[in-house]
């Protein structure tokens, strides 16, 4: 987790401050109270110090500009944490302005409105109390509002212009976050009595969210490609076979791993970005971020909905390795008692329907991802070798892919790679 | 053919009220000064002592606490009286037992009595009778527990909610705008009631609800004629009690229109208006304002001589569309 | 008719005061009973107020029974009265029970006006008590209301309006007696003139010299009695109130008798003698005048008197442990009996 760096209150009485100098730069590696910029005040220039190790990202206190004490002007990003937007980081971390958030973080549709309490961020608004009630309904955060009544008062008109202004430019740009609105005349479609209203959790919130923001803004394409797996299916029952046993914590004898079809499919996906590094990638508005390690991303299946553990620096984890850290993972997955940092971020996705039965399928990109693979069903089929029929066991898999980021030559190369490793599996275990 | 029901002017409609309570129940009867042969400061009584005799048409000395006093006693003792203070200023000589007997015997006594006595109150200005004859002081009695206060604006309504009154077991003090005895409208023939405590809607609309009591009733219903021309849409409620009042009838409106204008004669400080605004502020209407609550009411002053100055000193049609305006259009 | 009785003595026949010619043994033992129980009602519910066991304060009208007794011995018991703030001995003489009394003192709900109304308003509707009034004169145009009915409903009840010598320089005395006597009204006035409206003496109020020279202003009977002595009271009342039930209008009695307590329980007693009050005290105590005539007349002895005495403490104890046991109403209930309940 980045940890911010906010523009302190050094002074009572004070409201704002202005940075007179920053004494390091953007990407600059910073230590726990080295003097990160000075603060011009009535008395004299105030130093203030990084409150952690790290690397200095996203600097955007400027120089010579009031600033309202506890607003955020940078972020430490830690050794090796995956260095995200601004956006998605902000949204993780503490929001440093109550009133940035206070309109943003909705009610859902549909929830009971009750009169509105005083808040910090709206108790100094001038508004009328049904202006407050139709703005908190339409998920308006008020204090962005200009008034047009007496002394800037905000009134109905003045939301509703507002509404109407917000609904006008969702059409225009996709939304990053869904208001959900209509869901009254969405209920009136079905018959009453037929159906029960279950309220969503925060899993069931964030999986919708950050999906349609997927779907809205990231240009997908689709591989498709189907892997022969006779040779990895011998390989892995050996590998399987010369496991030694151990003692679980219930004293059983259990075998040290246990490795899987979709274990194969990690390595080989890590391996697949190492070949081909062009689609190792992340996109941000400014830049393209090059990853040098492969975390891999991988649904698991849990009640109510799914989370995407990651297995980190999958290229450099032996299989055994990534099986009893996937067994791990995903056990914990299912009680949610994953920490943030072990779900959070990732490189690329992998999600596995086979198990059910599925032929092949899309997957949606998981951002801050550019690919994600979707695998198919392991399944004996009739194929074309050399002229003659025979059979063997096939597996589609499809690649989804930010254009963006990745475009089709290089997804090709990365599914051909990804194809190689499986059906030469041997290779992945030296 | 014509199925119009007939017409009788405000003060008519209260005599045919009196006139039906004493034919039904012979323990109704009227106190009062002058109420006899000489019919009546304002020719309410009319003719009633040739009906009914001069043991039910009371005359009273001019004693208005003693008096009040001996309605009481004859109410909490088995009979029904009605009786008139000859102007509702003169309500300030029967007060003892209006607010200290009247309202509170029940109480004191713990249910053993009831005092089912009506008094009328001729109220108002606009008659030239200056500071001690054209007071509005309903909201003084409104204020104490133990009596009922009614203001009906139309004959309809004057003679229906007499009639409850009169039935009514406990204390009601009824206010008739001396302006409003010689208006007219359609009045039901015989026996009929109108609840007290239920204020009516007398005209819809949707940008700004209007309170009002007795003759401003009929001011705002003219000042929304005007205002329509505005397209500005306004509802007027006739409150009709001041206690116990409707609050529901009046929340109901207030979230609709989302603004609230209260009009009475009464002085505006601590009157009528101001217990509305107050309640709607405390209830759940409150979420539903888009601007904030206006009074018009009396001036601070006691009522002049000067007819000028007179209508100054009160409400009038102009004062109402200004301020709706002002209310709607966001000015205020 | 504007000079003051006298008591008559003398032992026979049609010497004797009225009330031995008009009353049985039984009704006059009564009567002395009914002054114990005042007088002990009073000292009790004074000594429970010094316990703090009563809140607020109260009118004790101690050395005035004559007046309360004598009173209502001619009445019948559909007759009603109107008391004042001093209407505890007004509200036994007319049959109140004390139990309920006391409860009403405490507070309870037991008591006759359910904790809401306490001493100063303390009411008996089913014996004819229409409520002491805490308005001075409050309660006097009232009873001729109540008296309007009378004649009006045909009932041939007579009403009583008691109040002091204070209240006679009211409005509401003055426009009640002339509306009464107007209307020719079933009421008998009764003024308990105890010499002082809280500490200003009759002689620095009132005007005329005898409150009963009011009634000429009002065209009706007025006299003048010494309200300590039974039989003087109760022969003025059977006159009046005979008077008022033929229909030939009110009279205004005033009795003139001594409270031995102050106006009120904060009252200091600075505007009366120690010797004043000494005197009236033992030697114009009602109760013992009227025990010195019924002994005189063989109505009653010493033992009986002491067996008297003995049954009304009782009834006294009774009434005040009544009164502590009983409960207190609940605040869920604080607007009850605001408005009548529909029905």
């Amino acid at each position: 987790m980045p940890t911010e760096v906010i523009l302190p209150k050094v002074d009572m009485d004070m409201q704002a401050g202005q940075i007179s100098r920053w004494f390091f730069e953007e990407g600059a590696t910073v230590k726990k109270g080295d003097v990160l910029f000075e603060i011009e005040t009535d008395k004299a220039a105030m130093e203030v110090d990084a409150p952690a190790d790290g690397i200095l990202r996203d600097i955007t206190g400027e120089e010579g500009v009031d600033i309202p004490v506890g607003r955020v002007v940078a972020w430490i990003f830690a050794e090796g944490e995956p260095y995200a937007a601004l956006q998605g980081a902000a949204e993780e971390a503490v929001p440093a302005l109550p009133l940035m958030n206070a309109g943003t973080r909705h009610i859902a549709a549909g929830e009971e409105i009750q009169p509105p309490r005083s808040t910090s961020a709206t108790t100094k608004v001038r508004a009328t109390p049904l202006a407050r009630r139709i703005a908190k309904m339409a998920a308006i955060d008020i204090t962005f509002l200009k008034g047009t009544g007496p002394g800037g008062r905000i009134g109905k008109a003045d939301v509703q212009a507002a509404v109407a202004a917000r609904d006008l430019l969702q059409e225009r740009v996709p939304a990053a976050v869904s208001t959900g609105t209509g869901d009254e005349s969405t209920l009136q479609l079905f018959e009453e009595g037929s159906y029960e209203l279950v309220p969503h959790d925060s899993m069931r919130k964030t999986i919708a969210r950050r999906l349609v923001e997927a779907k809205q803004t990231i240009p997908h394409f689709h591989l498709r490609i189907s892997c022969r797996l006779d040779t990895l299916l011998v390989l892995r029952q050996q590998a399987n076979n010369a496991a030694r046993m151990r003692k679980s914590e219930n004293g059983e004898d259990v075998p040290a791993y246990k490795i899987s079809v979709n274990d194969f499919a990690i390595k080989a996906l890590a391996e697949a970005f190492m070949d081909v590094p062009d689609a190792n990638v992340s996109w941000t508005e400014a830049n393209m971020v090059r990853h040098r390690h492969a975390d891999i991303g991988v649904a698991v299946s849990v009640p109510g909905g799914l989370v995407t553990p990651i297995v980190r620096r999958a290229e450099e984890k032996r299989l055994s390795v990534i099986s009893n850290e996937m067994r791990d993972l995903a056990s914990r997955a299912r009680s949610r008692k994953l920490r943030p940092e072990e779900y959070k971020g990732g490189t690329a996705a992998v999600s596995n329907l086979g198990m059910y039965g599925i032929e092949d399928f899309s997957a949606i990109i998981n951002p801050p991802h550019a690919a994600i693979l979707a695998v198919g069903a392991a399944e004996e089929r009739p194929i074309i070798c050399d002229g003659e029929v025979e059979s063997a066991m096939m597996m589609n898999v499809t690649l989804a892919v930010d254009h963006r980021a990745i475009d089709g030559a290089i997804a090709a190369e990365l599914l051909a790679a990804f194809k190689r490793h499986i059906e030469n599996p041997l290779g992945m275990l030296i | 053919m014509d199925d119009m029901p007939r017409e009788l002017s405000y003060a008519q409609a209260i005599q045919e009220a009196m006139a039906i309570a004493m034919e039904r129940d012979e323990r109704v009867f009227l106190m009062g000064e002058d109420i006899g042969v000489y019919g009546g400061a304002f020719q309410v009584t009319g003719d009633l002592v040739e009906r009914f005799g001069t043991d039910r048409v009371m005359d009273t000395p001019i004693s208005e606490l003693g008096g009040a006093g001996v309605a009481v006693g004859a109410a909490v003792t088995g009979l029904r009286p009605i009786f008139e203070f000859q102007f509702s200023d003169f309500a300030t000589l029967g007060m003892e037992q209006i607010v200290n007997q009247a309202a509170k015997m029940r109480y004191m006594l713990g249910g053993e009595v009831s005092v089912p006595v009506v008094m009328r109150f001729p109220a108002g200005s606009g008659t030239g009778a200056a500071a001690q004859h054209s007071q509005s002081l309903e909201a003084w009695l409104g204020h104490v527990p133990g009596l009922k206060v009614i203001q009906p604006a139309t004959p309809h309504d004057v003679k229906g909610m007499l009639l409850a009154a009169i039935e009514d077991p406990d204390p009601v003090m009824i206010f008739e705008h001396k302006l409003l005895y010689k208006m007219k409208g359609p009045v039901p023939e015989g026996y009929y009631t109108v609840p007290i405590g239920k204020a009516e809607i007398r005209r819809e609309g949707n940008d700004l609800t209007i309170v009002a009591t007795s003759i401003m009733v009929h001011k705002s219903l003219e000042a929304a004629r005007e205002l329509e021309q505005e397209d500005i849409s306004v509802e007027v409620i006739d409150l009709r009690t001041i206690r116990p009042m409707d609050r529901e009838a009046v929340i109901a409106s207030v979230r609709k229109t989302s603004r609230l204008l209260c009009v009475y004669e009464g002085v505006k400080t601590l009157g009528v208006g101001a217990e509305v605004s107050a309640m709607i502020a405390e209830s759940e209407a409150f979420d539903y304002l888009d601007a904030p609550i206006m009074r018009l009411g009396g001036a601070e002053t006691p009522i002049p001589y000067n007819p000028e100055l007179e209508k100054a000193a009160v409400p009038q049609v102009p004062d109402i569309v200004k301020a709706a305006r002002d209310l709607v259009k966001g000015a205020r | 008719m504007n000079k003051a009785a006298k008591t008559v003595g003398g032992t026979s026949g049609e010497n004797r005061p009225f009330i031995y010619r008009e009353y049985s043994p039984e009704q006059l033992k009564g009567a002395l009973r009914k002054m114990y129980l005042i007088r002990q009602f009073e000292e009790g519910a004074e000594e429970s107020y010094m316990r703090g066991l009563i809140h607020g304060t109260m009118h004790l009208s101690i050395g005035q029974e004559a007046t309360a007794v004598g009173v209502c011995l001619p009445l019948a018991e559909q007759d009603q009265i109107a008391s004042t703030h001093r209407g505890h001995g007004h509200c036994i003489a007319k049959g109140a029970e004390i139990s309920r009394m006391f409860a009403e003192f405490f507070g309870k709900t037991t008591g006759y006006c359910k904790g809401r109304g306490g001493s100063m308003h303390i009411a008996d509707v089913n014996s004819g008590n229409l409520g002491a009034n805490g308005i001075v004169g409050g309660g006097i145009p009232i009873a001729v209301g109540a008296a309007l009915t009378a004649k009006r409903l045909k009932t041939g009840n007579v009403v009583i309006s008691f109040f002091g010598d204070g209240a006679n320089n009211e409005g509401a005395f003055h426009e009640a007696l002339n509306m009464a006597s107007l209307w020719k009204l079933p009421i008998v006035f009764i003024c308990e003139n105890n010499n002082y409206g809280m500490s200003t003496s009759v002689e620095r109020s009132t005007a005329v010299k005898y409150i009963s020279e009011r009634a000429a202003g009002y065209s009706m009977p007025g006299v003048t009695i010494d309200g300590n002595v039974v039989s003087e009271v109760a022969e003025a009342v059977h006159a009046a109130v005979s008077r008022a039930r033929r229909g030939d209008g009110p009279t205004l009695i005033e009795a003139k008798t001594y409270r031995h307590r102050g106006h009120s329980k904060s009252d200091r007693n600075r505007y009366r003698t120690r010797e004043e009050i000494d005197d009236w005290v033992t030697n114009r105590d009602p109760i013992k005048l009227f025990e010195a005539e019924l002994k005189e007349f063989g109505i009653i002895d010493e033992q009986g008197i002491a067996s008297i005495r003995e049954e009304t403490k009782s009834e006294i104890e009774a009434g005040i442990e009544f009164a502590r046991n009983s409960p207190s109403p609940d605040v869920v209930d604080l607007e009850r009996y605001v408005y009548t309940e529909p029905a």
